[in-house]
């Protein structure tokens, strides 16, 4: 199958499985069993549409065959077999039934690598295999993190209702970070590594959706603008043979403008509500760059700003060294270099802390200690892509 | 549904509240016995249990029965307590956990039915 023929079967499988397996869910009461019945029509899906093209009525395509698959499933199990049977097309949707299976999957009693299965398989409609693929784990490991996550669901009584609007926000929350997750890990893959770049578009897909769906909150407002500004670089960070090109030497023409104007239009109505918050300030310092003609036209000044805010608002050494980054465009590579060494203990199992030392030891001079750093950095990274990167700055020193 | 919320002392929390003044200590205790009386109707047992060094713990996977001084587990954590609650959900049983006042951890476990 062609590429574009690929992404459109994704596309219709995306947009319907997750619909289906909330109206599903909420008929029948019983998450595994619909979560199942979902799975088998997206798989039978995958399977035909190749072969016969995607139908007319994705949708009643897939309720018609999970129903059916449904019927003859659960002929043992009376109950759940006469709800469905009493299902007809169309059946109506009720606005909070993505939500509640959303924050369902991302319930705080599951572990976060079962959240992360569970939102793409139940919510996006990707198969187990997609899944370990794109994660580069076995399918096998995939599979036991579902079938745990949905017998905990069951066993412990994970209900399947919207939680009060005190606990609303936190269940959001946790909604944000598993789309947070799924934006670094298709962030760093290579051109030729089209399942990871597939992973980029569920998490801007499920960011879009859960803002439609909580449109008055400004953080996840930021977090979609977030995922926009970083699509819009897409063309511009890899070479053609899938090589990582750093900021400063991408080909901004490239950039799509039309999506930059439209996240940060996007940030600037999120701000307006005066809640700012970790995604939004990320947002806020990825507009930044967006927004720049070249390098050399950078706020630095402004992102190191953003920096101390976020800084203030979600404390991490990780953003403490990604304001050490943009310190020394302000105040120069030693200020910089003091500043990444205060978390030096706490990232040293962190491959970007190493490749920024080494940037910095480089620039004041000391080519010994840097090219030390970068083979330390090297060592820690098993992005192909990061690797490459590093292996040819140290091919140059 | 029916859960055990089992609470989990720290050797440091038990060494604070053995450090609190008289007064202080009667606070703390007074807000657990807030909080068992807010969510009266949902307890159906509460227990506490008497400290750690008075644990002894039979093992059963060797050849004879071997009895050892101390919990089963050997750390820093050590259930001091439980209740058994009826609830709707997990979410209910979370929330009620959330909000309790004593030690710094609380498991949650389903019973068999």
């Amino acid at each position: 199958m062609t590429d574009p023929a690929r992404d459109e079967l994704a596309r219709a499988v995306r947009e319907h499985a997750g619909r289906l397996a909330a109206v599903l869910v909420r008929l029948i009461g019983d998450f595994a069993t619909a979560e199942d019945l979902v799975q088998d029509a997206v798989l039978t899906a995958l399977q035909r549409w190749p072969v016969e093209g995607v139908p007319d009525r994705p949708d009643a395509w897939l309720f018609t065959v999970a129903r059916n698959r449904g019927l003859d499933l659960l002929r043992r199990e009376g109950n759940h077999r006469a709800k469905l049977a009493q299902l007809q097309w169309p059946v109506r949707t009720e606005p909070d039934d993505r939500l509640r299976l959303i924050v369902t999957c991302c319930h705080p009693a599951l572990p976060r690598a079962a959240q992360v299965a569970l939102t793409l398989r139940v919510v996006c409609g990707l198969t187990t295999a997609q899944i370990a693929r794109a994660f580069l784990v076995p399918e096998s490991t995939v599979a036991q993190r579902i079938t745990r996550a949905k017998r905990k669901i069951a066993d412990a009584a994970i209900p399947y209702r919207l939680p009060a609007d005190e606990d609303l926000t936190s269940r959001i929350g946790e909604v944000r970070t598993v789309i947070y997750l799924l934006l670094n890990e298709g962030y760093l893959a290579t051109a030729d590594h089209a399942h990871s770049h597939r992973l980029v578009e569920d998490a801007a897909w499920l960011a879009a959706l859960l803002h439609e769906l909580v449109p008055d909150d400004p953080e996840t407002a930021g977090l979609l603008a977030l995922v926009r500004l970083h699509r819009a670089r897409t063309g511009a960070r890899f070479t053609s043979e899938g090589r990582i090109v750093v900021l400063a030497d991408q080909d901004r023409s490239q950039w799509d403008q039309t999506a930059i104007a439209e996240a940060t239009a996007l940030l600037a109505r999120a701000a307006g509500r005066r809640a700012p918050g970790p995604y939004q300030l990320q947002a806020a310092i990825v507009a930044c760059h967006a927004e720049a003609a070249d390098w050399a036209s950078t706020d630095w000044e402004q992102i190191v700003l953003l920096y101390d805010m976020l800084l203030h608002l979600a404390p991490s050494p990780v953003v403490r060294l990604h304001r050490g980054i943009a310190l020394r465009y302000t105040k120069g590579p030693r200020a910089a270099l003091a500043e990444v060494d205060t978390i030096a203990d706490d990232l040293e199992g962190h491959h970007l802390l190493h490749a920024t030392r080494a940037e910095l030891l480089r620039a004041l001079g000391d080519a010994r200690a840097a090219e030390a750093a970068d083979e330390r950095a090297l060592a820690l990274t098993a992005n192909p892509a990061e690797r490459t990167l590093l292996q040819e700055r140290l091919h140059w020193t | 549904m029916k859960y055990v919320l089992m609470f989990v002392e720290t050797e440091q929390y038990a060494a604070e509240l053995e450090a609190m003044a008289p007064d202080d200590r009667d606070r703390a205790y007074a807000l657990v016995g807030r909080w068992m009386d807010e969510h009266a109707d949902k307890i159906r047992e509460h227990r506490k249990l008497m400290p750690a060094h008075t644990a002894t713990t039979v093992r059963l996977d060797r050849a004879t029965p071997v009895v050892t001084d101390g919990p089963f587990v050997e750390g820093k954590e050590v259930v001091s307590g439980f209740v058994e609650v009826d609830v709707a959900d997990l979410d209910e049983a979370l929330g009620m956990a959330r909000s309790w006042p004593g030690c710094p951890t609380v498991e949650i476990r389903p019973l068999e039915s």
